[in-house]
């Protein structure tokens, strides 16, 4: 039986098993493969979709549970890399393999959605959910910042204490990008 | 990459494409004898054949081959910025396919097509930029033909040949036909590096707007018209084999094609992967579990012990360490043991084959082409020229990707189906069948003088070797250079050094994991050095200071990085710090890891890691910077959170949820410096990886009082 849904933005049907996971009918049956396989388990990221603007592990969603439902993957977030988040990324040149960058793209339009100007602990909490096996997490957080610039506010720099690591230097992150050889002042 | 690009780059098209002239200029170039020492292991002869690296085409697109695999470590903008520093073309025509398999592609660190030991930079230095040099000569004949003037006074420059005197301009692609028809000119002079305009300065990788909008392709992500998927069920034991399997179970799935036996376990083939691994969890196997099947981490940590009190194969060996030591004022000892290391690429492992009478086709994320092929001509029956390599980009390597066992599944598969496959592996079959980081056990023990400096140091590794089953020939005597890298190449001034080692199999297989040998036995001989401080009551840095008096380039990156972390002034109260020097891969890299922990509830946290690298000529900056970030994150995710434990010949761990990664939450600030230097350029890619753990742990030393002998660190070690 045919289960349909919007992909993004436009009506889509697929008639599967109906516990085939989300991830396989976009990757398999839809042929969209910007969206990746990363665990299986939901515990990785590198699967995530936005189901009705909440980001979701599509790799755990089986198919049944969309129907009716709105879908966006990367390839809909924007086809001309126009999305703040994109922009961002590419600014600021986080990814290095990439595997993971589409689910870490979408768990931070899905923030960003909901949260203007989040602080380094929300982004923590928000982008711990994807792993980054080449590490780019230094560079994701300033590029979350950046985003956030480029939508219109202007950014948090500092949350203040956190039980992250990461509170008492995002200005330090920011400016650890001038690279020279030589090292910076 | 589409199925024309495709085409135009398998060698035969490709070759039959550039004497028809059809797009533009295609360049060849002449490698007489690069000179770096060959894999002793590799069949073959140096790269000695036409090669062919860059196309310009009418349309004045510039097209760099990339003969490299891109796993992340961002060689593929490296390529094109050592070709683009001598083609003066325009940075933004640039355009990339990866090279197909061949022979002019061979790395000459390895005998063979290959990415791996941080050595792309330095393989590709001069090649790319000959290859560049020796394309922008042919433009300017070319263009000072067609105008009936000098060469010499023509100029190229971002894309376009002016002639000064009469301000005439022709662009690239309007003389690369007529370009392609001259001979390839010998020995163009390279650039005075003095004039370099683009390498040593920051430039953006090329790969990253097809990162962030999901089009990048990686292996995972080929489709072929008519492909089926298969997953595969292996014996969870090390080296064990099918004994029988029922499949009548499997078959009745939706979607199931065919189950069929291969050489590493039984293939469920169907027409989407998901019913393929719907399939395999219906499939019944019966395993021989074969001589390892009472193996555990246990029993191989008491064989590691047993062989270590013996002597083992001399890997270094100056003045007489015995007597040095029973003269000493001060005997020091340790045992330091490290568990084996998943690679845990976040791209799952993969290929695609399509097996036919004539040809094979493999597209894969792979790090050794030439390997793919040989091993893909053997199963097919097919000659290696009749086999086409298609490297994808690959979702990280870090070694795992230097392996074929993907391959040959693909390959077997498609053969037997007589169809296009693609594999997947599941991430616990990632995990649980992985060429794992050797598990490694260290005896170190060392001799202080009254002055506390030491008069001798001796190391004895044990641990399996890799080289004996990837480059056999590398062995000699039973020493695995690959083994005690880290520690037989002890940079310091000690009189008297032993370092030895006990060749030791366990059963389970193991591989190259980013930094190799260096990732267990930096970590045992940095954290080693700083007991030895610690005994002789002396700064750690200071101590390291005094001892490299002959190794300038370790003392440069040790002093960057003690300067830029504030070495010399007091942390905050809470505050801790350790420092770690050491070389791999031809370059250098001191850290500094800043930490603080709180006993009580044995947790630990990482504010900063300041990062002093030395890889010689710098050509990418920013890449440096990312790689270094990267490494340190690799670093540490094992150091706070790898283990991979046997149990009964099977791996323990199955997924991130019992094999856990560092996450943002755990992610501390890093800094980057960068030592210039006009040596020739070195790799970045592992670097980075092996002075965070002992820096770590030295750290955590500081603030506990403890010794960390053992990884991953554990709560109770903080307390």
């Amino acid at each position: 039986m045919a289960i349909q849904f919007t992909l993004n933005g436009k009506p889509q049907a697929v008639d599967v098993s109906p516990n085939m996971p989300l991830l396989w009918v976009l990757r398999d049956t839809l042929g969209m493969s910007g969206t990746k396989f990363g665990c299986g388990l939901g515990l990785c990221g590198a699967c995530m979709v936005h189901i009705d603007g909440e980001a979701t592990r599509s790799c755990i969603t089986p198919i049944t549970a969309v129907s009716g439902k709105k879908i966006t993957t990367i390839e809909g977030l924007s086809p001309d890399h126009s999305h703040p988040v994109q922009q961002a990324w590419i600014e600021i040149d986080v990814p290095q393999c990439g595997y993971c960058q589409s689910g870490q793209i979408m768990s931070a339009a899905a923030l960003l959605a909901k949260k203007a100007q989040p602080g380094d602990a929300e982004i923590d909490e928000a982008m711990k959910g994807n792993i980054c096996r080449c590490g780019t997490y230094q560079r994701i957080r300033q590029a979350v910042h950046r985003a956030a610039q480029l939508h219109g506010a202007p950014a948090k720099l500092k949350s203040g204490a956190t039980k992250t690591g990461a509170a008492d230097g995002t200005e330090q992150a920011l400016n650890a990008h001038t690279v020279e050889v030589g090292g910076t002042p | 990459m589409n199925d024309d690009a495709i085409m135009k780059v398998d060698r035969r098209g490709f070759l039959k494409t550039s004497l028809a002239g059809t797009t533009g200029l295609v360049i060849g170039f002449y490698l007489p004898g690069c000179s770096e020492a060959l894999a002793e292991s590799a069949a073959g002869a140096p790269p000695a054949a036409l090669n062919a690296w860059m196309r310009i085409g009418t349309d004045d697109s510039v097209t760099i081959l990339i003969d490299k695999s891109e796993m992340g470590q961002g060689i593929l903008t490296a390529l094109c910025m050592l070709a683009a520093e001598e083609l003066e073309c325009d940075w933004k025509k640039i355009r990339t396919e990866f090279a197909p398999a061949a022979k002019e592609y061979f790395n000459p660190a390895f005998g063979m097509q290959g990415t791996g030991g941080s050595s792309s930079v330095r393989s590709s230095w001069e090649p790319m930029r000959k290859a560049g040099a020796a394309a922008r000569e042919m433009l300017l004949e070319a263009a000072a033909q067609e105008w009936g003037v000098d060469k010499a006074e023509c100029r190229a420059w971002n894309g376009v040949i002016s002639h000064v005197a009469t301000k005439r301009r022709l662009t690239y692609g309007g003389v690369a036909e007529a370009a392609a028809r001259l001979p390839v000119p010998a020995d163009v002079p390279l650039k005075d590096p003095k004039q370099f305009h683009s390498i040593g300065k920051s430039v953006k990788r090329l790969d990253t707007p097809d990162k962030v909008n999901g089009r990048a392709e990686f292996g995972i992500d080929i489709r072929r018209p008519g492909m089926l998927y298969a997953v595969v069920e292996r014996c969870p034991v090390f080296g064990g084999k099918v004994a029988s399997f029922d499949a009548t179970k499997a078959n009745a799935v939706r979607g199931v094609k065919t189950v069929i036996q291969i050489s590493s376990g039984v293939a469920v083939v169907a027409d989407s992967t998901w019913a393929a691994m719907e399939g395999r969890r219906a499939l019944v196997v019966k395993w021989d579990e074969g001589a390892n099947a009472n193996v555990s981490s246990d029993s191989i940590s008491k064989l590691f012990e047993e062989r270590a009190a013996q002597p083992g194969a001399e890997a270094r060996k100056e003045g007489n360490a015995a007597a040095a030591l029973s003269g000493a004022a001060k005997k020091i000892e340790a045992i330091y043991e490290v568990p084996f290391l998943a690679h845990a690429t976040m791209e799952p492992q993969n290929c695609t084959a399509d097996v036919r009478a004539d040809r094979c086709d493999v597209w894969a994320p792979t790090q050794f082409q030439t390997i793919a092929q040989s091993t893909a001509a053997k199963i097919s029956g097919l000659k290696p020229e009749a086999v086409f390599i298609h490297t994808t980009f690959l979702g990280g390597g870090f070694g795992r990707r230097a392996e074929f066992d993907f391959i040959v599944e693909a390959v077997e598969i498609s053969k037997a189906v007589g169809a296009p496959v693609k594999i997947t592996w599941s991430r616990e079959d990632d995990m649980q069948h992985d060429f794992y980081r050797p598990a490694s056990y260290a005896r170190l023990t060392a001799g202080l003088d009254a002055d506390g400096w030491p008069v001798a140091w001796t190391t004895r590794i044990a641990c399996p070797s890799i080289m004996n089953r990837f480059f056999p020939g590398t062995i000699k005597n039973n020493l695995d250079p690959t083994s005690v890298e880290g520690v037989a190449n002890l940079p310091y001034t000690i009189p008297n050094i032993l370092v030895d080692y006990q060749l030791t199999e366990t059963g389970v297989p193991v591989g190259f994991w980013r930094s190799v040998g260096n990732s267990q036995n930096g970590f045992f001989s940095e954290s080693f050095m700083d007991e030895l401080a610690a005994a002789g009551k002396k700064d750690p840095y200071e101590f390291r200071r005094h001892l490299l008096g002959k190794s300038p380039r370790h003392l440069g990156v040790l002093e960057m990085a003690a300067q830029k972390a504030g070495w010399d002034k007091p942390l905050p109260a809470g505050r801790f710090r350790g420092i770690a020097v050491l070389t791999a891969f031809q370059s250098y890299a001191a850290q500094v890891v800043e930490i603080s922990v709180n006993r009580s509830a044995r947790t630990l946290k990482i504010h900063r890691v300041v990062c002093a690298v030395d890889v010689g000529r710098v050509v990418n900056p920013a890449n440096i910077a990312a790689q270094s970030e990267s490494a340190v994150v690799y670093g540490l995710a094992a150091a706070l959170h790898g283990a991979i434990t046997i149990s009964r010949g099977r791996v323990e761990q199955t997924n991130f949820d019992n094999y856990p990664m560092l996450r943002m939450n755990e992610m501390p600030v890093i800094e980057v410096h960068i030592v210039p230097s006009e040596e020739k350029p070195t790799g970045a890619g592992e670097l980075s990886v092996p002075p965070v753990t002992p820096a770590l742990c030295n750290a955590i030393f500081a603030a506990t009082g403890k010794r960390i002998r053992r990884l991953p660190i554990r709560p109770e070690d903080l307390a």
